[in-house]
């Protein structure tokens, strides 16, 4: 069926033929068919899900296949929502070894993109708690990459262009509580903030917000948040009562919001209002899972916030010797910029897999949203050059508009082995862009 | 109705179907899901065992046919007290119109199949002397007849008037017949046609209206508003309704 999709960020939009195979038959014939791209919740920001030839959806496809409560080891099909896992195996106290900042995501997209969460100074990236991946190539035959394997190095981050991702297995983590334990620490400036998070190594959790509007002495100024899963002894009666909370209920945004709500005004008095908040929540608290780790998640269709014209959301990663000056210069180009930049996000890197076109790398990763305009195509341009010169590379999950050249320069070497691996037949707009 | 109360569903590839098992296994119901080719549904077994802890077995069900009633029912693993079912068929209108053999399998799918699987398992269920139910799944396209749709639409009406009956003529048992009339989901059957989104939900939301129904033991549920869409559609009077485009 054709129909006009996009992704989160909402820019491009393409009228793509979508199909839902319902079971392997269905599958089977809709990769053997030619072009496609598979397509797990949507949640990449820009054109990585969108082929108009044929978008093939795996959100049918998304059954949990076996568990084994020793040891934690789950295999499941890939169009299974991590929001499921999660309803599933909380109460039972398991949690995912990874997560991304969304829980509405498929562990297929997870798989693909090789995503990181607040955990990866220490827990690697999703592709380092994987048994196995079963991949389906265009010609209809699925095949197990374990991560020994060419194709496991090259599906883990490879976006889908190796094959589709049809069945995944990977390792829960044991949770004594669905509970966090959070301190909050406030930074006034980079130097701080980036001072904070390595200080932060001994928690499972770090990540910051990072205001990249403030200048002056309180350029880069962050309120970083350290987490770690609270153990029965860290909850007191008001959460023993419900040692694995539920997931909050989700609002929705009923329309687009105007082009004008979000601009770099608008954005200036947001960070100031959320630091403040920052400054004045500062210290230890005990929150839920699901407030800690999906905020934004509670609100369906925030992206709507930023109305029609849609928004681009830039994430690059600094290898950890060039990181500040790095950093410095982003920020600085941004402050200079006139786009509002809402949602700073920081992060600490630990090594990445170095494998393929995955993308963390040991350094530091920002990532920011601007409202979709041609000054902000320029603006990123002008960050591009930077992260370029710096050694950093962009994430292809939150990419609508990076070029080959910094594609190719960015991921060197990973790039050449994950071509190798390619299967021609899929192709989304992103990788035609890319020249992937 | 008690939560280890086995469930068999019939017709039960199709979107609203699984949102059913899905809503009744999340309170613990065993169940039978009863299809044309269980294979296909293979995957389900140990998804609803891990998901849920239930048990899910899955059997062989051809919707048109008139024969084999008892001995379908005898083969189940236990005894049904909750039937649902969500059989359903939607052609092409001008096809089905034209065509004589479309338009008797369209009748037989919708209607003839499935009143005579229920008029045998009510029998034997309100026998029982338990709490037990029967949940058809009709449409609100079975209210008034439309010249889109009414070939659908007719075998709907006769079936949300076989379950009427049944529901009168067990009205003295602790049998409960209840009729489900969906208006605009989004499934399988209506992909590519052109929703208005405001009155489409999706299959989840019909599940649980229908479980909540069952609660409160309604006898016609609609899901969303489509209630008062159809209160109003039917109160147009037929010289007008015959003019409409819709």
């Amino acid at each position: 069926m054709k129909q006009e999709i996009w992704g989160w960020g909402r820019a491009p939009r393409a009228v793509c033929e979508v199909l839902q195979p319902r079971d392997k038959a269905e599958l089977v014939a809709a990769v053997t068919a030619g072009k496609l791209i598979p397509r797990g919740a949507g949640r990449a920001y820009g054109d990585a899900a969108l082929q108009p030839e044929r978008t093939v959806s795996m959100r049918h496809l998304n059954r949990l296949l076996a568990f084994d409560p020793e040891t934690g080891a789950l295999e499941a099909e890939a169009g299974l929502m991590l929001s499921d896992l999660l309803d599933v195996f909380v109460p039972r106290g398991w949690f995912p070894p990874v997560t991304p900042g969304s829980k509405f995501v498929t562990l297929g997209g997870m798989v693909a993109a090789d995503v990181h969460g607040k955990n990866h100074h220490h827990a690697g990236s999703f592709g380092h708690h994987l048994d196995w991946v079963e991949v389906m190539g265009s010609d209809g035959k699925t095949r197990i990459a374990k991560p020994n394997s060419r194709l496991f190095k090259s599906t883990v981050g490879g976006m889908g262009l190796t094959g589709v991702v049809t069945r995944v297995a990977l390792k829960l983590r044991k949770i004594e509580t669905g509970w966090i334990k959070q301190e909050s620490v406030v930074a006034r400036n980079l130097g701080e903030a980036m001072d904070a998070l390595e200080d932060g190594e001994s928690y499972d959790y770090s990540v910051a917000w990072i205001d990249c509007l403030a200048s002056g002495d309180a350029f880069g100024r962050s309120i970083i948040y350290l987490g770690e899963h609270a153990t029965q002894a860290d909850i007191d009666y008001r959460q023993t009562d419900d040692p694995f909370p539920k997931a909050r209920k989700m609002r929705n945004i009923p329309m687009d919001a105007p082009n004008w709500l979000l601009n770099r005004t608008t954005a200036r008095l947001f960070n100031a209002v959320y630091y403040r908040a920052g400054v004045r929540g500062e210290g230890e608290r005990i929150i839920d899972w699901d407030k800690y780790f999906y905020p934004l998640d509670a609100i369906g269709g925030w992206n709507r916030l930023y109305g029609k014209r849609g928004f681009a959301q830039y994430q690059c990663a600094i290898p950890l010797e060039a990181a500040e000056a790095g950093l410095r210069q982003v920020i600085g180009e941004i402050g200079r910029g006139s786009e509002g930049a809402f949602l700073g996000v920081l992060k600490r890197f630990g090594p990445g897999r170095g494998t393929g076109i995955s993308f963390p790398i040991e350094g530091y990763t920002l990532a920011l949203d601007f409202p979709m305009s041609s000054r902000a195509l320029d603006l990123m341009d002008r960050l591009d050059r930077i992260v370029e010169d710096h050694g950093g590379r962009l994430y292809l999950a939150k990419d609508n508009r990076m070029r080959p050249n910094l594609m190719k320069i960015g991921y060197g070497k990973g790039l050449t082995e994950f071509a190798k691996q390619r299967d021609e037949a899929f192709a989304s707009l992103q990788s035609e862009r890319l020249e992937l | 109705m008690i939560s280890d109360a086995p469930v068999l569903i019939l017709g039960a590839r199709s979107d609203i179907a699984l949102a059913i098992a899905h809503a009744f296994a999340g309170r613990g119901h065993p169940l039978m899901l009863a299809l044309r080719s269980p294979n296909r549904l293979q995957a389900i077994v140990p998804d609803f065992e891990i998901r849920y802890g239930v048990e899910v077995t899955l059997h062989s069900y051809s919707a048109t046919k008139l024969t084999g009633q008892a001995e379908f029912l005898d083969n189940l693993p236990q005894q049904p007290q909750i039937i649902v079912c969500a059989v359903g068929l939607m052609t092409d209108q001008e096809e089905a119109a034209g065509d004589p053999a479309l338009a008797k399998q369209v009748v037989e799918t919708n209607f003839l199949g499935p009143a005579v699987m229920l008029e045998v398992a009510a029998e034997r269920m309100a026998a029982t002397n338990e709490d037990c139910a029967i949940i058809g799944i009709g449409s609100v396209a079975g209210d008034r007849g439309r010249a889109k749709n009414y070939v659908y639409g007719a075998a709907k009406a006769g079936f949300a008037a076989w379950l009427s009956g049944l529901r009168q003529k067990y009205a003295a048992t602790q049998l409960h017949v209840m009729t489900v009339k969906p208006g605009f989901v989004r499934t399988q059957m209506t992909a590519g046609m052109n929703l208005p989104g405001p009155v489409t939900v999706d299959p989840d939301a019909v599940a649980e209206d229908i479980l909540k129904g069952l609660e409160k033991k309604h006898h016609v549920v609609y899901t969303s508003v489509w209630r008062w869409i159809m209160t109003i559609i039917c109160a147009i009077p037929e010289p007008i309704f015959k003019k409409l485009k819709f």
